[in-house]
């Protein structure tokens, strides 16, 4: 026994494991947890039919979103009395397709969700891993003005922000996205806390690893879970908020099809053409639906507390 | 060189301060308070004592994560105190550490060949290709497949994983190693597997090793030199064939009189002590072991006992079991 | 009639990757008084068969037994109710993790007069008198303040003193303890067990012993039963089982033991314990089995006599050397 190495040993009686490894390891086994939750897999695939709706509106829409029918005033859905197939969801007071414009503006709010998560998401993680991993006084000047914003309603935040800038969508995501921040940069920073009190990352530190390949390499991937998954989330309160200041006359300006906008133009119709408004309001209810069931589902495969052995 | 002192520290200490709120003066909690020992190439210095008793702390000093409050530390020769910035990256390098919990020690989204590689990557300039040669090697040599390069932590049992954590310890040749309670985590099967690695590595390339642990069953199997805390301080250290015979301390003869023998045949004598450990941040005056030892007198309360040489063993405390005879203790008969 | 009777329980889980049994058909019969150890490895499936006992388990375990019988009570078919009526009172457990096992949030007298007013119905002087009286009995000093103090306020073994007081309130007929030391330091570790020890035999409890640690086993039990992957592999008195074990698996590991080995190289089990994905066909312990043959990977051994210690094994050990082992592969 004495003269057989120890790699000899092993050989032996290690089983050979041949389990996938890899990033499609890591992917089919976020897709089992995923697949689990039905409603967020039904969220996924609603989200990506409008991903390619957004992708593909000039090919799908029957009509230009700004194009005028003076023929066709308020018509309501084809299967109204007084419908025509021409216009399926109806046109609206200066004769615009619905069906078009609401095509046009699932441009819009992916856009506007996009930008707004990738701008808070960015600053937040600096900030908040800034705030984590050096403490004291950086911590608390962070924080502080973390809490400060918090501490206004966001809505209202957000518009005095584009009362200042100026309406215009551009703004109006910016605004977003600034009230949106202190929930990413208190998320970090209390992921980052948690994780620098691990093993590993002083075992990094005897290594001789420096403090930026520290934060944005050893500790900085294993704080993205909760991360994700509030990107999900703030992406349609992203979508809601754009909408609401669209409807205030604070966002997207006319005739843009961003869909705030869209009702806020049909608010005087409410009454008459009851197409003018529910349909954008739908568009907003599913979307934003199908993204928060994604964020659970996202949730339930990313977080380790919930994961069953 | 077999035989040459790697690593002495002389009155080693640390203390933190703790605070007590707005309206108090914070608190001083002497963690590590006094403690000179030496380590030596191809040698193993194993520290025992119970929760609090400053052998993490120790290790941070050692590996030097943190510095000492007062106190001298050389590691090869060098003051880490004094010495400049560019000195101490070279120090850092030859002193490793392997943690207790291996689920944790991991960084669980690096490969485990990204992970050997890092100390590498971040210390010398070799290649790519020259970094994933010298993993390969030390998969290998901690007796893994070389297929587990591509890996992630998860998909390892804890044995592998303290086999994959003793591999990047050694990535960098260090001449000094810390073994925080290495297998206390493990299975009874799969401790044997790491003692014995352990075993192997040392006499393979003359490391040092500072072996951390409250086994002393452990400890006994794998010392060379013993030395017994007890809240901050060094109570007793020698080498460990005196230290387990002629245990001198009544801590020492009280942990070795608890800790359990797998031998029902034999019955030991065993010194239950009473309490529990007292608060660090306010330990109990003189000997900081009276309100708990069996063999306390009033002197005890006064002044703390020195460390004084008995049988070879230093041992700080007033009343110490001798052994006139030469006799050995009967609870540590074995 | 012993006091509690289980004959071949079997627990599987559901999990995503299918069904996986954590314990395979383990049987053991208690007497009243009686100190029994279960001792097993990580995976070996030794607390669950207790907790399976008890009614713990989450709903994805099915449990399956022959027979399951606690003082004349038969588990299986009592109901729900019942079995909460004897879980607590008769049957008590202690848990490995004494700072997790209390809540936070109550005082350890709120926790402990709990379980007095459910199973017991006392009113609250009584409570509080016999909390007074339980807390002097596990050996807490100041027991009349200690009433008022959290969790958190207490050290681990102070912790796991109340747990023990908490679990022998209603004088119970059976303790089950389950790795009740691991977490504590040696010299707490060895108050605690003269504790449970001496409650034991003033109480004239039966004690369970769910431990790893084979020093711990050598200096409390009487008889032990050694669980390798969900199945017993070997029961014996205490005295046989460690100058003369007869499955392979409990002489590999006693000899695995720094302090019974002589040599700086200790003669270690190679490999691991098999997971759910790779269980062997035949017998559980061949792939890591110094003595293994043919037939021991592919044929389920069955258990051997009571003179071999039920050992479940093809060739059981006698003197440390396997018997009725075929000729040509041992020479």
């Amino acid at each position: 026994m004495s003269e057989t190495t120890m790699q000899e040993v092993v050989e032996r009686i290690e089983p050979v494991d041949d389990r996938p490894t890899g990033f499609r390891a890591v992917l089919a086994e976020f897709w089992s947890y995923f697949s689990e939750n039905h409603g967020a897999v039904l969220g996924l695939f609603f989200f990506i039919g409008v991903i390619l709706v957004a992708i593909f509106a000039n090919h799908i829409a029957p009509h230009l979103p700004n194009q005028q029918f003076r023929d066709a005033l308020l018509q309501p859905p084809f299967w109204e009395a007084g419908g025509d197939t021409r216009f399926l969801l109806g046109t609206d007071a200066i004769g615009r397709d619905m069906l078009s414009r609401l095509i046009y503006g699932s441009r819009y709010s992916l856009f506007i969700g996009c930008i707004v998560v990738s701008i808070s998401l960015v600053v937040g993680v600096i900030l908040g891993l800034i705030a984590g991993f050096f403490r004291g006084w950086v911590d608390t000047f962070i924080m502080r003005i973390m809490d400060v914003v918090l501490a206004f309603p966001s809505l209202l935040l957000a518009l005095v922000l584009v009362a200042i800038l100026g309406p215009s969508l551009i703004n109006a995501m910016i605004a977003i996205a600034i009230v949106q921040q202190p929930h990413y940069v208190r998320l970090t920073r209390a992921a980052v806390m948690t994780e620098m009190t691990k093993d590993y990352v002083t075992a990094a530190r005897v290594i001789g690893v420096r403090s930026l390949r520290l934060m944005f390499i050893t500790v900085l991937p294993n704080c993205m879970a909760p991360l994700i998954v509030q990107a999900a989330l703030s992406f349609s309160t992203a979508i809601l908020d754009a909408a609401a200041l669209g409807f205030l006359g604070l966002g997207a300006q006319p005739p843009t099809p961003e869909w705030g906008t869209m009702l806020a133009e049909a608010r005087e119709f409410i009454l008459r053409a009851w197409w003018v408004v529910t349909f954008p309001g739908v568009a907003i209810l599913v979307t934003v639906l199908a993204i928060n069931l994604m964020g659970d589902g996202l949730r339930d495969a990313l977080d380790p507390k919930l994961k069953r052995s | 060189m077999k035989g040459e002192v790697v690593l002495e520290a002389e009155n080693l200490t640390r203390h933190y301060k703790v605070d007590r709120g707005s309206f108090q003066k914070p608190a001083i909690l002497k963690a590590l308070d006094g403690a000179s020992f030496k380590l030596v190439k191809g040698k193993t210095l194993a520290v025992v004592g119970e929760s609090g008793c400053g052998k993490s702390t120790l290790a941070r000093l050692v590996t030097m994560i943190e510095k000492p409050t007062s106190g001298e530390l050389n590691i090869t020769g060098i003051n880490i105190v004094t010495a400049d910035k560019y000195v101490l990256d070279r120090l850092h390098k030859k002193v490793q550490i392997v943690f207790q919990d291996p689920y944790g020690s991991l960084n669980p989204r690096q490969k485990i060949g990204h992970a050997l590689e890092e100390p590498l990557l971040v210390n010398t300039s070799m290649s790519g290709r020259e970094r994933r040669e010298a993993a390969l090697d030390i998969i290998r040599l901690v007796g893994l497949r070389p297929e587990y390069y591509d890996r992630y932590p998860h998909m390892f049992s804890g044995g592998q994983r303290q086999r994959i954590a003793v591999a990047r310890a050694l990535m960098l040749n260090p001449e000094i190693v810390v073994l925080d309670e290495p297998v206390s985590a493990l299975d009874v099967s799969i401790q044997a597997q790491i003692l014995n690695l352990i075993a192997t590595l040392q006499e393979q390339f003359d490391l040092a090793y500072m072996f951390i642990s409250h086994d002393l069953s452990v400890v006994k199997h794998i010392a060379d030199e013993v030395m017994v805390m007890y809240l901050g301080k060094p109570i007793e250290s020698g080498s460990r064939d005196t230290l387990f015979s002629k245990p001198h301390h009544p801590y020492t003869r009280a942990l070795l009189s608890a800790t359990p023998v797998a031998d029902p045949f034999r019955t030991k004598e065993r010194i239950v002590l009473k309490g529990e450990l007292p608060s660090p941040i306010a330990p109990p005056s003189g000997c900081t072991f009276h309100p708990r030892c069996p063999s306390m007198t009033e002197i005890c309360r006064g002044k703390p006992p020195e460390l004084t040489e008995i049988d070879g063993c230093m041992v700080a405390c007033y009343h110490p079991k001798t052994y006139p005879d030469g006799g050995t203790d009967e609870i540590s008969a074995r | 009639m012993p006091l509690l009777e289980i004959k071949n329980l079997s627990v599987t889980f559901k999990t995503a990757g299918g069904e996986f049994t954590a314990v395979d058909r383990v049987s053991l019969n208690i007497a009243p008084g009686e100190i029994v150890s279960i001792v097993g490895e990580s995976g070996s499936g030794k607390s669950v068969s207790m907790l399976a006992l008890m009614g713990l388990l989450p709903w994805t375990a099915t449990i399956t037994a022959d027979t399951l019988r606690f003082n004349g009570q038969d588990l299986k078919t009592i109901s729900k109710k019942q079995l909460r009526q004897i879980i607590g009172s008769q049957m008590a457990m202690i848990f490995q993790e004494p700072m997790t096992s209390l809540n936070p949030c109550f005082t350890i007298g709120f926790q402990l007069t709990e379980a007095l007013k459910i199973h017991l119905g006392m009113n609250r002087a009584e409570r509080k008198k016999r909390a007074i009286e339980l807390l002097d009995l596990v050996g807490i000093p100041e027991p009349q303040k200690r009433l008022a103090a959290f969790p958190h306020q207490l050290s681990g073994g102070m912790n796991q003193r109340v747990m023990i007081a908490m679990s022998i309130s209603c004088n119970p007929l059976l303790l089950i303890a389950d790795e009740p030391t691991t977490a504590l330091d040696v010299t707490i570790q060895a108050q605690i067990l003269d504790l449970l020890l001496k409650l034991q035999k003033e109480q004239n409890m039966s004690l369970v012993l769910i431990t790893h640690d084979m020093g711990v086993v050598a200096e409390t039990a009487e008889r032990v039963a050694v669980q390798y992957a969900g199945q017993q592999v070997e029961k014996q008195l205490i005295k046989g089982l460690f100058s003369d074990p007869h499955h392979p698996y409990t002489q590999a590991l006693l000899n695995s033991l720094p302090e019974r080995s002589t040599s700086r190289i200790l003669p270690s089990i190679a490999g691991v314990v098999p997971g759910q994905f790779d269980k062997p066909v035949g017998c559980l312990f061949s792939p890591r089995c110094q003595y293994a043959t043919e037939l021991c990977r592919s044929t389920p051994p069955v258990e051997a006599s009571p003179a071999f210690g039920r050992a479940l094994c093809h060739y059981p050990l006698a003197g440390g050397l396997p018997t009725n082992y075929p000729e040509e592969v041992s020479a």
